[in-house]
């Protein structure tokens, strides 16, 4: 059966171009990038050269560039830097809607190292509270960390705006930039902001590998104390081989944000406009105008997302629900219980994320496949009778 | 991905004995929207208290469809007083198991069942008092409380052993600790 790929928010498919740079740090290019030897030397260069494709893509310049081991390690290692650099203040901001490697890190210093953390709420929309924000910053704030985009959602937050008053008042920002990279446009000059995390296998490079940008002249302690790698801000050898991988996948990511921004754009449009017109009872969560360019978040009246998603797993469509029922908790996801998304269709909720190997005739599949089986879904539910909620 | 045995899936792709039943004259209502699964069952019961037909509606994931499926399968033809002794085990085992974390879905069936049966003799089920704990086996808090009291329970496992609270999903482990210690405090 023919795979319909559309849950890239989740993960992407590794390019073939992206694979194939790699191939030969597997093999015959095997030397240590920090040897003194030419054939070392050899790895070095190429390290150097995906160092600036990364830098390119977010306008950073290549010494700010750390490679990690994947967007969690870029989070952890920049709270690290953050709280090691003012261990004096105890006061975290972040928002109510973060992925799980801030969300529950700030949730562990809170506990464990007796931080307070301030979570800023979103509205129904999914907009963040900046006012909430801007009254909780004070001399005390070691760091404010704010996802750019939202991973269900596709929500876009004011990261330039937050930026600039966190840097009037001295304090750190890092944005989680996972979802937003290669979608968007990404500039760290401009924004001003301090740290950034990034994931390569968000973006068509293999999953393993991670980015943290750190501005230039940051007070940065690193996570992992080791060798001088990464200019001493995170120790162990190089994984030359994924380095690499994702110097081109981001090179490939700066290329294709057109694409991203217009063709991929009007998928999700048609997918989001034929869902919208076939089966009644049916809504798009977050702010519409405001959102990453593939995502697509949409509820289906009195059904129930794992049911939803199964049911699209027979014709091999890949999609996520909106629910965390597959770890047992029967609770709608937090981001969309903070944005108070009402049960009805929270709970039936359903994540399309697209990628620029996605097509029309896609979108259609998808389109034949879920009006029958929200058709077949609501036929069963005690809450739905003759077209509409009871 | 869902650890579901092939009946599961089969219950879940080919529901049995779907829909409202008008001429039902035993009606059980349980879970809610809120919630996230929610099963209407409706029992067509004859003047020798057996039940000759059975159906549902159920709102829910996978599990709950097939739990609610099979459901009205084992207990098609039984007598009231043998579908009382029904047990959510009984459900599961049917369908080959079910996840873990999806035990709760054949709980909510075996109380569909207590309520139909509830409603069908014309009595009151009276809602148990104190704050739900255990979403999948249905456990308050004051139930916890008095099991860790009577029986000098020190553990979460202990609660476990005792009243399955925590062994489905294992999402209100944390609270049951909380319990236990308060239970220990104000006993």
């Amino acid at each position: 059966m023919k795979i319909i790929y559309t849950d890239n928010n989740a993960t992407t498919k590794t390019a073939d171009e992206v694979i194939e740079e790699m191939m030969p740090y597997f093999g015959e290019l095997y030397g240590n990038p920090s040897s003194m030897h030419t054939f070392g030397d050899r790895v070095g260069k190429k390290i150097t050269q995906a160092r600036k494709h990364v830098a390119d893509l977010i306008n950073a310049d290549p010494e700010e560039i750390v490679f990690t081991s994947c967007g969690t390690e870029s989070d952890n290692a920049a709270v690290h830097a953050a709280i090691s650099a003012f261990p004096q203040k105890k006061h975290l901001i972040t928002s109510t809607v973060e992925h799980p490697a801030i969300k529950n890190l700030f949730a562990h210093l809170a506990k464990e190292k007796g931080y307070k953390v301030t979570f800023v709420p979103v509205d129904r929309q999914g907009r963040l509270n900046t006012n909430v924000l801007y009254d909780s910053m004070s001399d005390d704030t070691a760091l404010i960390s704010l996802m750019w985009a939202n991973n269900e959602t596709g929500v876009i937050f004011p990261i330039e705006q937050v930026a600039k008053r966190a840097n009037e008042q001295k304090i750190l920002f890092h944005t989680d930039a996972v979802q937003a990279t290669g979608k968007i446009e990404i500039d760290v000059k401009k924004t001003g902001v301090d740290m950034l995390s990034l994931s390569g296998h968000k973006i068509h490079a293999p999953k393993g590998i991670g980015v943290l940008y750190v501005k230039k002249g940051l007070k940065f302690s690193p996570l992992l104390i080791g060798g001088h790698q990464e200019g001493g801000r995170r120790g162990g050898t190089e994984n030359t081989a994924f380095i690499i991988g994702l110097g081109k996948a981001c090179q490939l990511a700066k290329e294709n944000l057109g694409v991203m921004n217009t063709r991929v754009k009007e998928l999700r449009d048609y997918l989001e406009s034929q869902l919208l017109e076939k089966i009644s009872g049916t809504s798009v969560n977050g702010e519409l105008d405001n959102r990453l360019p593939n995502t697509l978040s949409i509820g289906f009246d009195a059904v129930e997302g794992e049911s939803i998603l199964l049911l699209l797993d027979r014709d091999g469509i890949c999609a996520s629900s909106g629910s965390a029922c597959t770890s047992g908790s029967l609770d709608p996801s937090h981001v969309l219980m903070a944005m108070e998304v009402p049960f009805k269709s929270a709970h039936g909720t359903i994540r399309f994320s697209l990628s620029h190997y996605n097509t029309q005739d896609e979108m259609d599949a998808i389109v034949r496949n879920l009006v029958p089986t929200i058709e077949k879904l609501r036929a069963m539910s005690p809450f739905w009778k003759d077209g509409k909620m009871v | 991905m869902w650890d579901y045995t092939d009946k599961v899936k089969e219950h879940f792709l080919h529901p049995r004995n779907v829909g409202e039943m008008k001429d039902a004259n035993a009606i059980g209502e349980t879970g809610s929207l809120n919630c996230g699964d929610a099963l209407k069952l409706y029992l067509k019961v004859n003047e020798n208290e057996r039940i000759i037909e059975a159906s549902f509606m159920t709102f829910g994931c996978a599990s709950a469809v097939a739990s609610s499926s099979a459901l009205t399968e084992i207990i098609k033809g039984m007598t009231l007083d043998e579908a009382a002794k029904l047990t959510n085990d009984d459900i599961s085992d049917y369908l080959g198991g079910l996840p873990k974390a999806k035990m709760h879905c054949s709980v909510m069936g075996q109380s569909a069942l207590k309520k139909a049966i509830a409603n069908f003799r014309g009595v009151q089920i009276l809602e148990k008092p104190g704050q739900i704990v255990c979403e999948c086996f249905d456990v308050t808090d004051l139930e916890i409380i008095d099991a860790v009291r009577a029986n000098g329970l020190e553990t979460t496992d202990d609660v476990t052993d005792y009243l399955k609270a925590g062994g489905g999903c294992g999402q209100c482990l944390d609270r049951i600790e909380q319990v236990i210690a308060s239970a220990k405090v104000k006993g």
